[in-house]
């Protein structure tokens, strides 16, 4: 949908006409429907590079939003709701930015009056609705992109394997185990089991907050998967309300051992290699 | 046709296996190996698999077997250095090498070829003591 030249040319003489007050009745709407949450000047540059966007493109005859002349307007505009999505802007709030130009063309239209006063209205609305819809989707593109990152930072982050003694390693899991994270989990103990020649593993679920059977099927394919490297797994951290789960839902844990807690999973570990936990007088202050 | 080394560390043979497997290495390698177990009167075999990219049923199947023949000829058999991708393929496969121990690494493995031996000679002691004068 683009703009003939003759349009362009009545709109590029609109917007400059009265170019101040163009910008000051844009910004105004914009500024009501934020609720004063991007201070007035900073608006006042956004809607000024929009502004000098569209009459740079205007004056290159047509204005096409998808054509190569318009780079610069699509870019003006692609970087306002970036802007506006990583400041947590809705979708509305950030789209209300461009569609405010609608009510000030229609006044301004209103005022020039003339026989293809309606005409020329609707070409011009059509237009910013387009710009409206290309904002929406850059919103949309950027918002979808932070959710990736953060979903790649959660998923290296929520995965350490920490070593708690000479031969023994612990993964602490925190938050639902889905396939993915799962795999993730799985790849890095075993490869810590390899790197540090641990043959014993725990698997602390305690910040698993439901065990079903597919979360259980993962932790078991873990274990197997380590024993077959010849290395031990334990799991602990079984909660109460877990415990009762598991059996309910008869999921089988074979000769795998499983503890309460991770103090007593270290301590069997400990014991298994041999090594006393002797208690030597406490200390007393007084 | 190539062959599998054998090579012997005290009381352990140690196989290293660095190229793929076809029948007739699998075949080769059993039969080489009960050799040496016999001759040398070892009392562990450790197999070590580090360099291999892919464990298959084949693969699997010919562990079992060397395990099995050394069980038989007194000798304890060890798997060491499964690569974690390839323990992952196993589990996904629904292969469990039944009857294979295995250690993380050959000083893991030697270990626990060590301390299954000490067991069974405690055993032997404490059960029957003319055992002592019997074995050398």
């Amino acid at each position: 949908m683009a703009l003939s030249t003759e349009e362009s040319g009545r709109l590029v003489a609109l917007l400059n006409g009265q170019d101040e007050r163009v910008t000051t009745r844009w910004t105004e709407i914009v500024t009501s429907s934020l609720r004063g949450r991007l201070s007035q000047a900073e608006l006042r540059r956004q809607v000024q590079d929009l502004h000098r966007a569209i009459v740079a493109s205007g004056e290159q005859g047509t204005i096409d939003l998808s054509a190569d002349s318009a780079a610069e307007l699509r870019a003006a505009l692609s970087e306002l709701s970036r802007g506006r999505a990583r400041q947590g802007f809705s979708a509305t709030e950030t789209t209300i930015s461009v569609f405010a130009l609608k009510d000030v063309l229609a006044e301004l239209v209103q005022e020039a009056g003339g026989t293809d006063a309606l005409k020329d209205y609707v070409a011009f609305s059509k237009l910013v609705d387009e710009m409206g819809l290309f904002t929406f989707e850059s919103f949309v593109r950027t918002r979808e992109s932070l959710i990736a990152d953060q979903a790649e930072q959660l998923l290296e982050l929520s995965t350490p394997v920490v070593k708690l003694w000479e031969g023994v390693v612990a993964v602490p899991l925190v938050g639902t185990l889905d396939s993915a994270r799962a795999q993730v989990v799985m790849e890095r103990l075993l490869q810590t089991l390899v790197d540090t020649g641990s043959p014993y593993a725990i698997i602390d679920i305690t910040g698993v907050p439901a065990v079903d059977t597919q979360v259980a099927q993962h932790i078991l394919k873990t274990v197997v998967a380590a024993r077959l490297m010849g290395a031990d797994c334990i799991i602990s951290g079984i909660r109460p309300q877990i415990a009762q789960t598991i059996v309910a839902l008869g999921i089988e844990f074979g000769d795998i051992a499983t503890k309460a807690s991770l103090a007593d999973a270290l301590r069997h570990v400990l014991r298994l290699n041999g090594v006393e936990t002797a208690r030597r007088q406490p200390r007393r202050d007084i | 046709m190539e062959r599998v080394p054998i090579l012997k560390i005290g009381d352990i043979l140690l196989v290293s296996i660095q190229l793929d497997m076809s029948d007739q290495t699998a075949v080769a390698l059993q039969e080489d190996l009960a050799q040496r177990i016999v001759d040398t009167g070892c009392h562990g075999v450790i197999i070590d698999i580090t360099a291999l990219d892919i464990v298959d049923s084949f693969v699997g199947r010919m562990l079992s077997t060397i395990a099995s023949i050394s069980k038989v000829l007194d000798a304890e058999t060890v798997v060491v250095g499964m690569r974690p991708a390839v323990a992952i393929t196993l589990v996904e496969l629904g292969l469990s090498l039944n009857g294979i121990r295995t250690a993380l690494n050959v000083e893991r493995g030697m270990e626990l070829i060590a301390a299954a031996h000490a067991d069974e000679l405690d055993y032997q002691l404490d059960d029957e003591p003319d055992a002592e004068t019997a074995t050398p």
